[in-house]
């Protein structure tokens, strides 16, 4: 009785207490006192997400828990002439969630509720705050999944999956996360709501979903999301196999697709990783290996053996030295928990890493890993390659220890170098991390300024005064670019 | 830097040059959907997109190829190497069915029209060569321009020349037919059939994949119906779109024939569908669309995607 009485009273305390930012008090009185963090800790935390990007800034931290109070924010940052970040898990690796700009900075993680499973339609409308790997564990009893996997699965959210059209090892068979969102409530940066897409086969107008999905969060905040079920398939077989040359592997991953096959996933890990993995899980990776190739196809049981005993055979006819089908489902999980730990397990090797993500064509796989190792020696650096080899994504994953003297600047050199091979071999910029801070100054790399100007037009027919995660993605130069009072990456972190 | 970059293909300038930066154009494919979304207004000049398969990977599982060229002939060039796209075979062009962005009825087995374009190159309305996308099968890089140009109707860009992803073709495909079986308990027993339609009576169902598999998805037709090997059925003219569960329920006006397809929510009838109207939140943003890719609205002009 006590206690509640003075828990009223410090609410009554708090509600009459300023915090001396007007935009912070009248958040306050739209949502709750304690859904918006104004603290040093809480803008802070929000300052970073999971890239090794600096030079956020948040302004105040807010949690809606509806989509009328996720307007209420975009509206009253309007008024107050303040930026809106949107933010998930903060799992992004490019740096699309830093706050730039002193934005608000809109937490969806309390808009966490599965609000339908709608057999019929194979879909399932959540809020943006549901957990990836969450939405499958509710859909197994039902005989589906939410087919994108990004590695971050566990703690990434469905809303940072729309903002950056996710991927994962098994999108090579069901495609990326825009083909897994059929319909989605936004919040416009005007602070309208708008339903783009739709449940029917082919909804009028422009694809404004299309657009809207991997946008990383300019364009509006996600509200409801209606994504597809994926149904389960009742066989599975993965394969794992070693080869003595990396080239091997890669080529494999080649002749397996221009067979006709297209498997569930096809993963490559090389030599350091594969150590690394198996000393931190002991999955039962041979260690011996230049390169693991891990398959998976599924389906039907007899289909599925067709396409596995097909995916021997070519691994084979490369050189593979050691070919093994998981027998169990247990050993399937074990195979796969050793892919989906290896960025835990090249914490055993050096404090810091750096994840890269580009896209070659599949047949210049090999030709780039070679000369990422060439990179790697030329800068004194150790680069690990764990991929989504079946489409063509390398992850050059760069482990260093941030306390040397001037290794960032080496790290970041090779990095770009890296990138600038995906490019000459015909890749592109990033297969699923996305642009957002990282890769900016690297856009005119693959596109004229015309294509930009063109990227920036949809940008602003959304939102026409770049309030919503304002310089991200378009470089420099262009409008929606450049933020004014924004506290851009400091050259000592990204050269 | 960007220079590099910038299309040098002396036809895809050419044909730059033939849209021009002033006068109202509107662009033709097939003219099978040539009213869909309005009628070009006035007179503006009738231009083609150029023709003909720039390059085939099918180690890649991608096609390079220009807008003009019959879906037609791009496929049976993919069905030479085993392979197919999303993209709808009913006389057009690969431009036309991009920009009208109509599924084939067989989607669930074939992929989404939307989801096959990975790279486009069209030409502005200022007369400029506009790339989005890249060649790759998976890609993040920037703003997706592609998806936006699938059923836009020409009127943000003249598509000129795509990436195509293409699919392997599955080594059996086979129709069934039956009677007096609920077609969406056919479509819940099966693992993902290439096609299950309805008329309300009678139930079609196209399997594909490996012959075990086929085999197999046959077994449990079996179970559920006497069904015996078929032509797919003949598609009235007209196409509705709706949910599945709507589609599944599907009951025509005056009696009219139909074909409906299960899973997709895909209509058949003789009738055009009634459209419904936009979300007016979605209005603006497509107005503004338009205004920032076609300031002067000279790209077909009188069309707009979602209007009657």
């Amino acid at each position: 009785m006590a206690g509640s009485k003075l828990s009223n009273l410090t609410k009554r305390r708090q509600r009459a207490e300023s915090s001396g930012e007007p935009f912070v008090d009248a958040l306050r009185a739209a949502l709750s006192h304690n859904r918006v963090k104004w603290d040093g800790a809480s803008r802070s935390l929000h300052s970073h997400d999971a890239s090794v990007f600096d030079g956020g800034n948040s302004g105040p931290v807010v949690y809606p828990e509806t989509t009328a109070e996720v307007q209420a924010v975009v509206r009253l940052a309007n008024q107050h002439g303040r930026n809106v970040v949107p933010r998930g898990a903060g799992t992004g690796l490019a740096g699309g969630a830093i706050p730039l700009g002193v934005p608000v900075v809109v937490a969806v993680t309390k808009m966490n509720a599965i609000l339908e499973v709608d057999e019929v339609n194979r879909v399932a409308w959540v809020e943006p705050g549901v957990i990836n790997l969450d939405l499958t564990k509710q859909l197994k009893p039902l005989g589906y999944h939410f087919a994108p996997d990004p590695s971050s699965q566990q703690v990434c959210t469905i809303g940072g999956n729309v903002a950056n059209n996710s991927g994962g090892p098994h999108c090579l068979a069901y495609g990326v996360t825009n083909a897994h969102v059929v319909a989605m409530e936004v919040v416009l940066p005007s602070g309208d709501t708008a339903m783009l897409g739709g449940l029917e086969a082919e909804p009028q107008g422009f694809d404004l979903r299309g657009a809207f999905v991997g946008s990383e969060g300019t364009l509006g905040i996600v509200t409801k999301v209606a994504v597809r079920l994926t149904k389960n398939r009742p066989a599975v077989r993965t394969l794992l196999m070693a080869f003595d040359d990396v080239r091997d592997a890669a080529n494999t991953v080649s002749d397996v697709i221009a067979a006709g096959i297209v498997p569930a996933a096809m993963e490559v890990m090389d030599k350091q990783i594969t150590a690394a993995v198996e000393n931190y899980v002991g999955a039962g990776y041979p260690v011996d290996a230049a390169a693991v190739l891990l398959a998976e196809v599924d389906g039907l049981d007899s289909g599925v053996d067709i396409d596995a005993d097909r995916i021997a055979k070519i691994g084979r006819s490369n050189k593979a030295t050691d070919v093994r089908l998981a027998e169990s489902e247990a050993q399937r999980q074990l195979l796969w928990k050793g892919r989906k730990t290896a960025f835990g397990a090249v914490a055993q090797i050096a404090p810091d890493y750096y994840l890269h993500d580009t896209v070659v064509p599949r047949s210049a796989l090999a030709d780039v890993l070679e000369q990422i190792y060439e990179i790697a020696d030329r800068y004194d650096l150790l680069i690990m390659n764990v991929f989504h080899a079946g489409d063509g994504n390398l992850h050059p994953l760069i482990v260093f220890d941030g306390r040397q003297e001037g290794v960032l600047e080496r790290v970041h050199a090779a990095g770009g170098e890296i990138i600038t091979a995906s490019l000459d071999a015909g890749g592109v910029l990033s297969g699923e991390h996305g642009i957002g801070v990282e890769k900016q100054k690297f856009m005119s790399r693959m596109f004229t300024n015309d294509d930009l100007d063109h990227q920036n037009r949809l940008r602003q027919a959304f939102d026409p005064h770049c309030r919503t995660n304002p310089g991200k993605v378009i470089p420099s130069g262009h409008s929606c670019a450049d933020i004014q009072s924004l506290r851009s990456v400091p050259n000592t972190v990204w050269g | 830097m960007s220079a590099t970059l910038a299309v040098t293909d002396p036809t895809l300038l050419a044909f730059a040059e033939e849209v021009g930066e002033t006068d109202a154009v509107a662009i033709e494919g097939g003219r099978t959907r040539w009213d869909l979304g309005g009628i070009p207004d006035g007179e503006p000049r009738l231009i083609r997109a150029p023709e003909g398969i720039v390059e085939y990977r099918p180690e890649e599982m991608t096609v390079q190829v220009r807008a003009g060229t019959s879906v037609g002939e791009l496929h049976a060039t993919l069905a030479a190497k085993g392979q197919r796209t999303a993209l709808p075979e009913r006389g057009g062009t690969v431009g036309g069915a991009l920009a009208v962005g109509e599924n084939d009825f067989r989607a669930l087995g074939r992929g989404r029209t939307r989801e096959s374009l990975l790279q486009v190159r069209y030409v502005s309305a200022e007369g400029k060569v506009v790339s989005s996308g890249g060649p790759t099968v998976k890609n993040v890089s920037g703003f997706d321009l592609p998806r936006l140009m699938v059923g836009s109707l020409g009127t943000l860009g003249c598509l000129a020349e795509v990436i195509l992803r293409t699919n392997p073709i599955p080594a059996e495909s086979r129709w069934l037919h039956a009677e007096g079986v609920d077609a969406q308990v056919v479509f819940d027993a099966l693992l993902n059939p290439s096609a299950v339609l309805t008329n309300g009576t009678e139930v079609w169902v196209e399997l594909e994949g490996h012959g075990p598999d086929v085999e197999q998805q046959t077994k449990v037709l079996a179970s559920l119906g006497s069904f015996s090997d078929a032509e797919a059925p003949e598609l009235p003219a007209h196409r509705w779109s709706m949910k599945p569960s709507d589609a599944a329920t599907f009951t025509p006006v005056d009696g009219e024939r139909f074909i409906a397809t299960i899973g997709l929510g895909l209509i058949f009838t003789d009738s055009p569908q009634p459209r419904s109207e936009l979300d007016p939140a979605v209005v603006v943003i497509s107005e503004r669309l338009k205004a920032n890719f076609d300031p002067t609205g000279r790209l077909n002009p009188g069309r707009m995607p979602g209007r009657n």
